[in-house]
């Protein structure tokens, strides 16, 4: 199969996966005890059955399911996913108004997590089973045994309460109305705590998983080549056992889109990070159902689109790669 | 079987595990027997220090004994964490071995269905479902076992699609056999041993999970866990470090024996990993 040709069906896949959620999603407002119109009476204060009535048909809600469906996937198709029950504005422009900020923290952890996480890899790899190589396992158990929000607030507890180095909520200083590089610097330094936060956990599997690449990449014949030409041992580390191992960290930082998001959630909450975690929070408590559920299909596209693209990725980075299915 | 506990427990890990796991059931069972007031009951003054006369881990928010919490919070992570988890092997052993054993169609959108878990956020999806369905115990325990029963499926599938061909298979068709007797009384035993690993370390998982989602005010209204008492303490933790660290540290602790088992699960159960 061409590469060309492996797209397009990446593509189709995505597609297939996008009608997916709208489907799931449109099964779980069934969920949901009451309907729209309920929900509606229950807001203007007032409901007699004819109110009802008309207020079903408003919304189609008095047709046969099929019917109510592909409206519902027409909908969603055109970037209509409701109005949101307490802020009385189209879902998509709330989530899209916060959206930015989300991506921006969770691309400072997924970077983080890889840089640290290849270095961390490298010293464990250098000499397996060593002090370095065994507390790089052990920190991976206890980070993967303790909630991540409590990691965050543990995180916050030391730098911000006890040592007052790092600002321990929100994305910018409140009032300060900074502007320029001094604004950016006033974010980053914001964005350390819920960054790191998110990225350590990630870290973790990437250092492992940067270890057992770099020690299976290191026994095969190009890497003794290359050291039988008297290429230096830190040249060969860097130059041709990392960059091999490096490949199927793309893959890997794909599949663990979808986690790094969930995690999001809860870390944008414990630093009151104004992205979709805390508008996911916000939605729960002031039962905002299409807002939730709108924040799902939107996080679940992006994380599909994101694995399309590390897919894509792959296939260019490694050209051995099967191109089938 | 005796062999397996000679494995098992030859190494400390596990057994380290064991130990911690029976004592924290054992102060789960008994909670309501030594605690009989409840975790409600107001004992005194707000916010007061580990160590405070007759307080062990301090006084919470509202002045509850943070000790009796802490057992109650015990018996929600493990009643969520052992039901969900069985819940989710139920489903996920019965969609594998059809799909397996069957091959065919039935397999191939089995296996998209795992394809799409993997890749949706599912800790989103299951925010949704537990609000669409109303915060509760039981809305919890479905929500994640919905979201988890993808990977026992795909393990139990791998599992019968190596073992369907074997000629204790064969044999057992020639006598006649119905492909429910095969699939449940010939091939589900010899799969055992990988499903028990995977639901071992997702029983961790489903407490971890079930501590976000009370932390983020999803759980039981009416009952406190480990999750719900750290999202309580948010505001104290500046003043009452304690009232953060005692109950995230009661998960660790849970957890990592739950993971220090499944790792001993592991290594006696599968032979190849055996050094």
């Amino acid at each position: 199969m061409s590469r060309l040709s492996y797209i397009g069906a990446r593509l189709v896949k995505t597609v297939l996966i996008t009608i997916a959620v709208i489907l799931l999603s449109f099964f779980l407002i069934r969920l949901a005890p009451g309907d729209t119109a309920t929900v509606m009476a229950g807001q203007a204060g007032f409901a007699d059955e004819a109110f009802m009535k008309s207020l079903r048909a408003e919304y189609g809600l008095d047709q046969p399911v099929p019917v109510q469906l592909w409206k519902y996937v027409q909908a969603v198709a055109q970037g209509d996913l409701g109005n949101s029950f307490v802020r009385r504005q189209p879902v998509l422009d709330v989530i899209l108004e916060r959206l930015p900020n989300t991506v921006l923290l969770n691309a400072f952890a997924l970077l983080v997590a890889i840089a640290g996480g290849v270095l961390l890899g490298m010293i464990a790899a250098r000499r397996p089973g060593s002090v370095g190589d065994a507390s790089v396992t052990v920190l991976s158990m206890l980070f993967y045994a303790m909630p991540q929000f409590w990691l965050g607030m543990m995180a916050m507890l030391v730098f911000s309460v006890w040592l007052s180095w790092l600002p321990p909520f929100g994305i910018e200083t409140m009032g300060a109305d900074y502007t320029g590089l001094a604004r950016i610097g006033d974010i980053a330094v914001h964005m350390i705590l819920p960054g790191v936060t998110l990225a350590l956990y990630f870290m973790a599997s990437y250092a492992r998983l940067t270890r057992t690449a770099m020690i299976e990449v290191a026994d095969q014949d190009f890497v003794k080549t290359a050291r039988a030409k008297g290429i230096s041992e830190g040249q060969v580390a860097r130059r041709h056992i990392l960059r091999n191992a490096l490949i199927p960290l793309i893959t890997f930082a794909g599949l663990q889109a979808a986690i790094l998001v969930g995690g999001s959630v809860l870390v944008e909450n414990v630093f009151s990070w104004p992205g979709i975690g805390t508008l996911a929070y916000e939605a729960v408590t002031t039962r905002d159902n299409p807002l939730l559920l709108g924040i799902f299909i939107v996080t679940a596209i992006l994380v599909s689109l994101f694995n399309l693209v590390t897919d894509i990725a792959y296939s260019i980075a490694d050209p051995r790669v099967e191109l089938g299915r | 079987m005796k062999d397996f506990l000679r494995v098992f427990l030859s190494r400390p890990i596990p057994l380290i595990g064991l130990v911690i796991f029976a004592a924290i059931v054992a102060v789960a069972l008994l909670a309501p027997f030594v605690f009989a007031r409840g975790p409600f009951t107001i004992v005194g003054m707000p916010l007061l220090p580990p160590g405070a006369p007759g307080l062990l881990v301090g006084s919470d928010v509202l002045g509850r004994d943070m000790a009796v919490g802490l057992a109650y919070g015990a018996r929600i992570s493990l009643l969520v964490g052992i039901t969900s988890t069985l819940c989710a092997v139920g489903i996920g052993v019965l969609l594998g071995a059809v799909a397996g054993y069957y091959g065919g169609w039935l397999d191939d959108l089995l296996m998209r269905v795992t394809e799409f878990f993997q890749i949706i956020p599912s800790f989103v999806l299951l925010m949704v479902l537990v609000a669409f369905l109303q915060p509760s115990l039981s809305s919890t325990v479905i929500g994640i076992a919905l979201v988890t029963w993808p990977q026992v499926a795909r393990v139990v599938r791998g599992e019968f699609l190596s073992l369907r061909g074997r000629e204790f298979v064969q044999a057992a068709r020639t006598l006649g056999m119905g492909d429910a007797r095969i699939i449940f009384t010939q091939v589900l035993p010899n799969a055992l041993p990988p499903i028990i690993v995977v639901s071992s370390m997702m029983v961790g998982t489903a407490i971890l999970t079930e501590s976000a989602l009370s932390f983020l005010g999803l759980g039981d209204p009416n009952l406190l866990s480990w999750g719900s008492m750290i999202g309580g303490s948010r505001s104290a933790m500046w003043v009452a470090w304690w009232t953060t660290v005692m109950p995230g540290l009661a998960i660790m602790i849970t957890v990592l024996a739950l993971n220090f088992i499944g790792d001993g699960l592991n290594d006696a159960l599968n032979p190849r990993r055996r050094r």
